[in-house]
């Protein structure tokens, strides 16, 4: 969310380099790379159990590899320890599958949760100024900020964890199945959010998701979980010409169909009105 | 090193209002050091100049912002950038609760009394409906027998019985032990140690044994009771029972209950049993009484119907924890919290419920002529 460019800020966010990971004598991940771009949405599909998950919490640190190397935001995090992890972690903000949020704080609370334990010299009030806005701009209506999870829907909820993921203005955003089980409205009002945050806040968005919509809609380009390793990196038009048969039957189902050509719809119209603008 | 976040104010004093100058890093880390000051500036302030901020995120953005109104100054010299941030967050209202409303003390008290009255209502017919449910749902086991949930039953009765051996076991024996030392030092006094063995058996087998025993039960099953229900509502299991069309009070809630008023009476009597050889055995290391003599004396000084009062107790002690854990588990809505709660609530309340119809019975039974 930093607007003004750092020397070390031009590296790419998130470099993983041979990554293995294991749970007992299941690998789900053997010598994996990945880099992220700085300024991209990168969309990360795969089969279920592929180790889409998986692959997001070893970046963030929540499940140690086996081997391999993680660097996010110049930090090693495959080797750093939790306390020294906190300068990285107040940079990166992550929305959970259901929301996360803490049932027994309000929605206001619970963007003010990482705002207290990282900035605890802040007044109250612009604490909760800026708790309020965040969650304004996640896009709830003002009266959700003094509501408890247990009063929101599904799709509220989940906005409510984008408020706290963020909260500290993180230049690196993590989305697990953002979309997974809205509407197809709601979810098409949250990928142009997430696209409009990016562009706003000039966040680098990592996206886990089943949605090809999302996919073709707001992501740069797209990275494919399969064999335990990424298989492929690219655009949409890119990865279809790699021609791998688990891309093809993704894709190339009747539901990646409907998909691509509604986007290629969306898109003649979009030109279609310029020309005529 | 990162140049903090600085102002100055120039041409202060002057016909339209100063203008205020903003350096260096406007972002969420160097916030804490400036806002204060910024947001206690007199003014008057007619423009804001951002031309040399490095670096602006969305908190920056927000303070410019809530300057620029609270003055109603404009706003110079943002990059492309900066500008994208002051529209994001500009027209957001900065008033607002972050809570729930919370009245003043003095309506907050009464509103809580009026509160737990209506809870304690709303708990009463709450309780009333349940047994009916209870009742209804055991109607209908009789006329149907072979839905009766016997594995389930079975496997509560090993849970709340069999597993809980040792625990109870243990609890009675030092209970006894207790109870035989203490008493022996008090009888001793009059000369009447002998007298131990009547106390021992008879405390033990019409009162502790049965009791302990209730409040035992409360703690490991009951608890158990509550939070596994609870649980199972918060996830959605129970309702889904009802949609199969399976009942979870015939499913879930009478073998509970069924299974803690069956283990509750040879628990008890099992309690009873352990104590006493407690007893006896501080009786032949402590007090002189041969083991086999101290279990002999307990038949000729132990009336046959202490042992009535304690196995009628029992079962209705049983029945008390199991509905006081089944019932609250039932009612868990909402959150994990909520869980806890109830949890707490039906260990309480069925040690409370025990203890005082314990009063009740112990007049009861020495007005009948069980002495």
């Amino acid at each position: 969310m930093r607007v003004a460019a750092r020397p070390e800020d031009e590296a790419p966010p998130i470099v993983i380099e041979g990554l293995v990971n294991r749970f007992g004598d299941f690998t789900v991940h053997e010598g994996l790379d990945l880099t992220v771009r700085r300024g991209e949405i990168l969309g990360v599909v795969g089969g279920s159990g592929s180790g889409k998950s998986v692959l997001m919490r070893s970046i963030i640190g929540l499940q140690r590899p086996a081997a391999g190397r993680i660097d996010v935001l110049g930090h090693t995090i495959t080797e750093i320890d939790l306390e020294q992890g906190v300068g990285v972690r107040r940079r990166w903000g992550v929305l959970f599958q259901g929301g996360a949020l803490f049932s027994t704080l309000t929605v206001g609370e619970n963007v003010e949760v990482p705002l207290r334990k990282y900035y605890p010299d802040l007044s109250t009030e612009l604490r909760q100024q800026i708790a309020r806005y965040k969650v304004i701009l996640a896009g709830l209506p003002e009266s959700a900020v003094a509501k408890y999870p247990a009063e929101l829907s599904g799709g509220m909820k989940k906005r409510a964890g984008l408020a706290r993921a963020l909260a500290l203005d993180p230049e690196l955003l993590f989305l697990d199945e953002p979309t997974a089980g809205l509407d197809p409205i709601g979810a098409a009002n949250f990928d142009r959010l997430t696209r409009e945050l990016k562009e706003t806040l000039g966040l680098t968005v990592f996206l886990i998701t089943h949605d090809l919509d999302t996919l073709y809609e707001i992501c740069d380009r797209v990275a494919v979980i399969a064999d335990k390793r990424i298989i492929a990196v690219g655009t949409i038009p890119e990865l279809i010409a790699t021609g791998h048969p688990w891309i093809e039957e993704y894709f190339g189902g009747p539901r990646g169909r409907a998909a691509g050509a509604a986007q290629a719809a969306h898109a003649a119209v979009t030109a279609h009105g310029r020309t005529d603008g | 090193m990162e140049a903090a976040a600085q102002y100055s104010l120039e041409g202060e004093g002057e016909g339209s209002g100063a203008r205020l100058v903003l350096t260096g890093q406007l972002t969420l880390r160097h916030m804490a050091a400036i806002e204060p000051a910024l947001a206690g500036l007199a003014g008057p302030i007619a423009a804001i100049d951002l031309a040399a901020v490095e670096e602006i995120d969305t908190v920056g953005a927000w303070v410019v912002c809530r300057l620029a109104r609270d003055h109603g100054a404009e706003i110079a010299g943002a990059s492309e950038a900066a500008e994208r941030l002051l529209a994001a967050v500009r027209g957001i209202s900065p008033e607002g609760a972050m809570g729930p409303p919370r009245p003043p003390v003095w309506e907050r008290v009464p509103l809580a009394l009026g509160e737990q009255v209506f809870a304690a209502r709303s708990g009463v017919i709450g309780v009333v409906g349940f047994i009916g449910q209870i009742l209804i749902g055991a109607g209908n086991l009789l006329r149907r027998p072979s839905r009766f949930p016997l594995t389930a039953l079975v496997h509560q009765m090993e849970l709340v019985g069999v597993t809980a051996l040792p625990i109870i076991g243990l609890m009675s024996f030092l209970i006894g032990i207790v109870i035989a030392q203490q008493g022996s030092v008090q009888l001793e006094q009059f000369g009447a140690e002998a007298l131990t063995v009547n106390l021992v058996g008879r405390i033990t087998l019409r009162e502790l044994g049965v009791l302990m025993t209730a409040i035992m039960v409360a703690g490991r099953s009951g608890s158990a009771f509550a939070a596994q229900l609870g649980t199972m509502k918060l996830t959605e299991e129970i309702d889904a029972m009802r949609t199969i069309g399976i009942s979870p009070i015939e499913a879930l809630v009478i073998p509970r209950i069924l299974a803690a008023t069956f283990m509750m009476v040879l628990l008890g009597f099992y309690s009873a049993l352990v104590a006493i050889i407690g007893g006896a055995v501080v009786g032949q290391f402590a007090l002189g009484i041969p083991f086999w003599t101290f279990i002999a004396r307990i038949q000729e000084v132990v009336p046959e119907h202490d042992l009535w009062v304690g196995l009628i107790k029992a079962p209705v002690f049983g029945l008390i924890v199991a509905l006081a854990g089944c019932y609250n588990g039932m009612q868990v809505r909402g959150n994990s919290e909520e869980v806890g709660r109830r949890t707490t609530m039906a260990v309480v309340s069925a040690i409370f419920a025990v203890i005082v119809l314990d009063a009740f019975f112990a007049v009861f039974f020495t007005e009948v002529g069980w002495g």
